[in-house]
This record gives structure tokens, C-alpha cells and sequence, in this order.
């Protein structure tokens, strides 16, 4: 296929689709609603499910019940929308079921705003509901790069049996880009038959499966928990996703920054490097695997002095570098979060005064 | 010589963990007997709710997906739309669905979601320990209405048949009792006729079973059934609020009943 210009949302409905993913459900909120506008008539075209829920609650456990009998299943919605998800998503972790969720950050806390932001960082990664659960978070950067993410995070949350957020913000939503859409893939979890509730006949079985997160039994609840924690340090060994940019040379700042940010931040390491300024930059694609290593190596280059997190939060992934950093390097945060993205102008600024 | 009485196949062979006479044993029987005489035990899925029957899949061998409070008509949404072919039932206690999980049945029953709710109303919370309900009776005492239900505070107990029956959208919805052996065979009836609206694609059922919990209201299980019938049953009374199109059910049913 070749390249056709889109709509960041609609290109993670289109994605979807050709993920295999013929089902969907969900509830509109700014800035994502293009995506359920365009699937209430692709699904259709494709014989797929669309349903709108009434409220966020009810579709993530739509999402649940879909899931547990064994269909590929996602939704999308923005920050508000995804904190009343929550609760569903938590119960997905713990019945280990494979689901996809959007969330196409805007401002808050509350209801915030409805422009781009980065705010959901620590909701996102760690856990976004109660216990001790996790998500597989992936984090696109451009229109193209969400609709390849989508394709992935279907076969990921299949081989973890857990969900995968994708974290985009307001502007990888509403930014028009071309974007090219890989090869379709198959439409059904490939071992849903040892867990789901697609129906006895339909495994050709006697004995029935249980699609459960209630284990009374401290030791049971205990060792679900152990299971869960091992597909956590698993995704940690084999997920990790990022872009190194700028860092074969020498340079004296490091940024680590995701998502739309990430781009502002590379025009002005480009604009730097005219001046005689290196720096280089991380960029995480998974928030969870966060790249610790990557980071860890790039700023333990000896030329590196310091190393700036870049965020539209007011300094959440911040925690995380400093984390993998153990001390190595001094650390700044510099954000914003009211909806206004930082200008290249504001990063050129920041560098200079901390080299 | 050919046994009359026995286990449902679609039982499991266990002792229920249920107190002395709370009535969910029964209704689980009756929901197995349905599974078994209509043969679908191998394309069922049953949704579990939280409170007393949550573990009602350790009694009704089918597939199960255990619920969050509430939302096990979302849940059974999501199933049945996605794989039309299986029956899917949701089996719900006051609290789940009257209370916090009220947005999702009235949403379920509105969109016609083609399958089958069995609620059962015991007009208290259950395995929380006896907490007021929304279905709670007016000066009904529990553990969080010490002095009675005070229906100028909280408002009179919910009917939910009556409130569903409410909805244009068309459904099955009627409400029944397990309470003496006469009401069974209706109940029973009840629930066949709810599962063959579902095997026909034809309606949303709900079919609400008016229940005891000796336990939570401080009585024998003589003097609970005693006060179901005195208080309960004259404010939610028994039969059928609704029906998709009563003469093809009709039809509908009695086949399913010859078979």
C-alpha cells in the first residue's frame, strides 16, 4: 500500500483493522474522538464490531468481557476517560486477558484541558489500576510510527496475556501526517484456547475454562501475583524499545524525551549542533520497559555532563531517569503542561545555559 | 429403574458454601437444569458477580468469567457481541446490580443485548454482611440502616422489573420468587423462557428472584421465607412486566418445552 495522508486517530483505527482487530468499543472524549467516528463505519465495512458504550467504566469491561472469550478487542480514550478505565484495566491484569488501550493524553489533573500533554506518565507505568499490575507501554512519535505500534501491541499483549497502552498525546491524535500501514495480521489470539471463554464446543473439550481474578487463598493470590510479576521482568528483558539520536559523536547534554516532545527536541538539537553544541538524545518508545541501560550508557559517555528530561508534565518521567542514572550524572527536568508544547527556542535556551 | 430426581449435569458435584436457607442453591439449579434441557452446556458463558454467588462457578460447570462489582452486563455486551453464537447469562445479587452496577443494565436492556439476567433480590447485601441495598424495605434494619430504612433520606426500595419495563426497547423482564416449592416451577419456566429468547436472538431477559438471607436479616430460614412472603412479595410483586411478542414466544417456548 502506499503512503496516505492521515489523522493520527484515524490512522490507529486503520491500524487496528489491518492489526486483525475487528472489535471495538468505546466512549468519545477530545482529543481522540476520531477514532470511534471512523470505526462506527470501517468496522462496518469490514463485518468488525463497533460499539459505544455508556461511559468509560462500562467499556473497559466490554473490552474485559471480549477479551476473555478470546477475540482481539482495543479501545481508545483520553486522560479523564482512561483514569475511569482504570478500574477495568486492573481486573484485565489480574485475569491475565489481552486488550489494547489508546490513550491520547490531554492536560489535567481533573478535567484538565483538551490540548497535547504527557501527564498520564506515572499513571501509565505504574499500572494505571490497583494491585500490583502492570502495562506494556509503547510511546509514538509520529502518525506513521502509532500506526505501527498499534500492529505491534496486539501480538504483545497476546504473548504476555496482558494489556498494552499505547501512550500518544493530543498532537500525535490530531497531527496529519502520511503514514504507510504495514501487512494485515491474523485476527484471533493464536492460545486463547487453553484460557478463554469461547465455549466448550468450540474447543472441542469437556472441561471449561474460568476467566477469574478473585483468589481468596493468600498463597493463590500470592502466587497469581508471582506469575505476574515474572511477564513483568520479562517484558523488562525483552521489550525495551528505543531511538538513539545524535549519540555516535561527542556530546556534552543528554536529553531524554518521548513522543511529540522528542521531535521539538531534535529540531533544536539540529539547530545546536550549527552552532557548535552537541547533544544527544533518548528516546523511549517503550515507558514501560523504560530503557534504563540505554540511558545509563549514553550518559556515562565522558564527554556527557549532564542530562535533561524533557517532558509535557510537570517532571514524571524525571523519576525514571534519575532511577536507571544511579547517581551518575546531575539531572534536570524542564516541562510544561497546560497544552502548549515547549518551542525548540525554549530547549536551544535550556541547553546553553546547562553546558 | 429410571431415576426422576437428579443432579443437573451442568453441576458440579460439590456442597455449596451458601448458609441454611438462602435460596441461591435453588436458583443455581434452575439455571443448570435450563443449561441442560436445552443443550448448551458446550456454548455457554456465565458472568459471576461479586457478593454471595461469586464463586457460582464452582456449582455450574460452564465457562465463567468472574465479574467486577456491577459490570457484568458490560462484560456480557462485550461476549455476546463479539461471539453471537454463544449464550451468555449474567447472574447478579442487588447490590451489583441495583446499586453500582445500575448504569450497566439499564444500558444493556436499552440496546437489546441478547442475553439473559438472572437477579436475584435479597433486599440486603449479602457477603458484605448485611448491609442496606437499594432494594431494602422501608424500616428494614441492617447493619448500615441501624434504625431502619429511612426512605425520606434514601428514598424508597428500587423495583427494578418495573423500572426496566419501563424501556421501549423490546425485552423480556419479569420477576419471580424461589421462596415455596409452588413458586419454583413458575421461576423455573422463567428462566427456560429467558435462555430460549436468547437461543432465538430475539430479546434482552431479566428475570428477578425475589431470594432469603436468614443470615443477614436475623431469622430462622421458616421465619425468613414467613417474611418474604409478608413484606417482600406485596411490594415486588411476582410475574411478567414485559414480553417481546407474546404469541410467537409463546410458540417459541413450547417448542423448546416438547424438545
Amino acid at each position: 500500500m502506499s503512503k496516505v495522508l492521515m489523522k493520527g486517530n484515524e490512522a490507529i483505527a486503520e491500524a487496528a483493522i489491518r492489526a486483525g482487530c475487528l472489535n471495538y468499543f468505546a466512549y468519545p472524549i477530545t482529543p481522540q474522538s476520531e477514532v470511534a467516528e471512523y470505526l462506527s463505519w470501517r468496522m462496518a465495512e469490514v463485518n468488525g464490531v463497533f460499539l459505544q458504550g455508556e461511559s468509560e467504566v462500562a467499556v473497559s469491561y466490554m473490552i474485559f468481557g471480549a477479551a476473555g472469550a478470546g477475540v482481539r478487542v482495543f479501545t481508545t480514550s483520553s486522560s479523564p476517560g482512561i483514569s475511569l478505565m482504570s478500574e477495568g484495566i486492573s481486573y484485565l491484569c489480574g485475569a491475565q486477558l489481552p486488550a489494547v488501550f489508546v490513550n491520547i493524553m490531554r492536560g489535567g489533573p481533573g478535567l484538565g484541558g483538551i490540548l497535547p500533554s504527557q501527564a498520564d506518565y506515572n499513571q501509565a507505568t505504574r499500572g494505571v489500576g490497583h494491585g500490583d499490575c502492570r502495562l506494556l507501554v509503547m510511546a509514538p512519535a509520529s502518525v506513521q510510527e502509532a500506526a505501527e505500534m498499534v500492529m505491534m501491541a496486539f501480538p504483545l499483549a497476546e504473548k504476555y496475556r496482558n494489556p498494552v497502552m499505547l501512550l500518544g498525546d493530543g498532537l500525535i491524535g490530531q497531527m496529519m501526517e502520511p503514514v504507510e500501514f504495514p501487512d494485515h495480521l491474523k485476527s484471533e489470539p493464536s492460545n486463547k484456547d487453553s484460557w478463554a471463554t469461547n465455549g466448550i464446543d468450540h474447543r472441542n473439550g469437556t472441561t471449561r475454562n474460568l476467566v477469574r481474578s478473585l483468589f481468596l487463598d493468600p498463597e493463590a493470590l500470592n502466587n497469581n501475583n508471582l506469575i505476574l510479576r515474572a511477564k513483568y521482568e520479562r517484558m523488562k528483558a525483552e521489550e525495551v524499545r528505543f531511538e538513539a539520536y545524535n549519540t555516535d559523536g561527542d556530546y556534552q547534554v543528554l536529553i531524554v524525551s518521548y513522543g511529540t516532545m522528542s521531535r521539538v527536541c531534535k529540531t533544536a538539537i539540529n539547530a545546536l549542533k550549527g552552532q557548535g553544541i552537541e547533544v544527544g538524545l533518548i528516546r523511549p518508545q517503550t515507558l514501560f520497559p523504560f530503557p534504563d541501560v540505554a540511558i545509563r550508557e549514553a550518559a556515562a559517555k565522558p564527554s556527557c555532563r549532564t542530562v535533561l528530561s524533557i517532558e509535557m508534565s510537570m517532571g514524571q518521567m524525571v523519576d525514571d531517569v534519575e532511577r536507571c542514572l544511579h547517581g551518575i550524572r546531575p539531572v534536570e527536568w524542564y516541562g510544561k503542561c497546560g497544552g502548549e508544547v515547549p518551542t525548540p527556542e525554549e530547549i536551544i535556551d535550556l541547553v546553553k545555559a546547562s553546558v | 429403574m429410571a431415576k426422576l430426581f437428579q443432579r443437573p449435569k451442568s453441576m458440579f458435584d460439590v456442597s455449596t458454601h451458601y448458609c441454611p436457607g438462602c435460596t441461591h442453591g435453588v436458583i443455581h439449579r434452575l439455571v443448570a437444569e435450563t443449561i441442560d434441557a436445552l443443550d448448551i452446556r458446550g456454548r455457554t458463558v456465565g458472568i459471576a458477580p461479586v457478593g454471595c454467588a461469586v464463586m457460582a462457578y464452582n456449582y455450574i460447570d460452564c465457562d465463567f468469567q468472574e465479574a467486577a462489582h456491577g459490570r457484568a452486563p458490560a462484560m456480557a455486551t462485550g461476549i455476546k457481541r463479539v461471539r453471537p453464537d454463544l449464550m451468555v447469562f449474567t447472574y447478579q445479587g442487588d447490590g451489583d446490580l441495583a446499586s453500582i452496577g445500575m448504569g450497566e443494565i439499564v444500558h444493556a436492556a436499552n440496546r437489546g443485548e441478547k442475553f439473559t439476567t438472572i437477579f436475584v433480590n435479597n433486599a440486603i447485601y449479602g457477603m458484605t454482611g448485611g448491609q442496606m441495598a437499594p432494594t431494602t424495605m422501608p424500616n428494614q434494619r441492617t447493619t448500615t440502616s441501624p434504625f431502619g430504612r429511612k426512605t425520606e433520606e434514601v428514598g424508597m426500595p428500587i423495583r427494578m422489573a418495573e423500572l426496566l419495563a419501563t424501556l421501549r426497547t423490546p425485552g423480556y423482564i419479569t420477576r419471580q420468587t424461589v421462596i415455596k416449592p409452588k413458586h419454583i416451577q413458575k421461576a423455573k419456566k422463567a428462566i427456560e423462557r429467558a435462555f430460549v429468547y436468547q437461543m432465538e436472538n430475539r430479546c434482552f431477559s431479566f428475570v428477578e428472584v425475589i431470594s432469603t438471607c436468614p443470615t443477614n436479616w436475623g431469622m430462622t430460614p421458616k421465619d425468613a421465607v414467613q417474611w418474604a412472603e409478608d413484606v417482600l412479595l406485596p411490594y415486588y410483586p411476582l410475574g411478567d412486566k414485559k414480553t417481546p411478542d407474546r404469541e410467537v414466544t409463546e410458540k417459541l417456548v413450547a417448542a423448546a418445552g416438547a424438545a
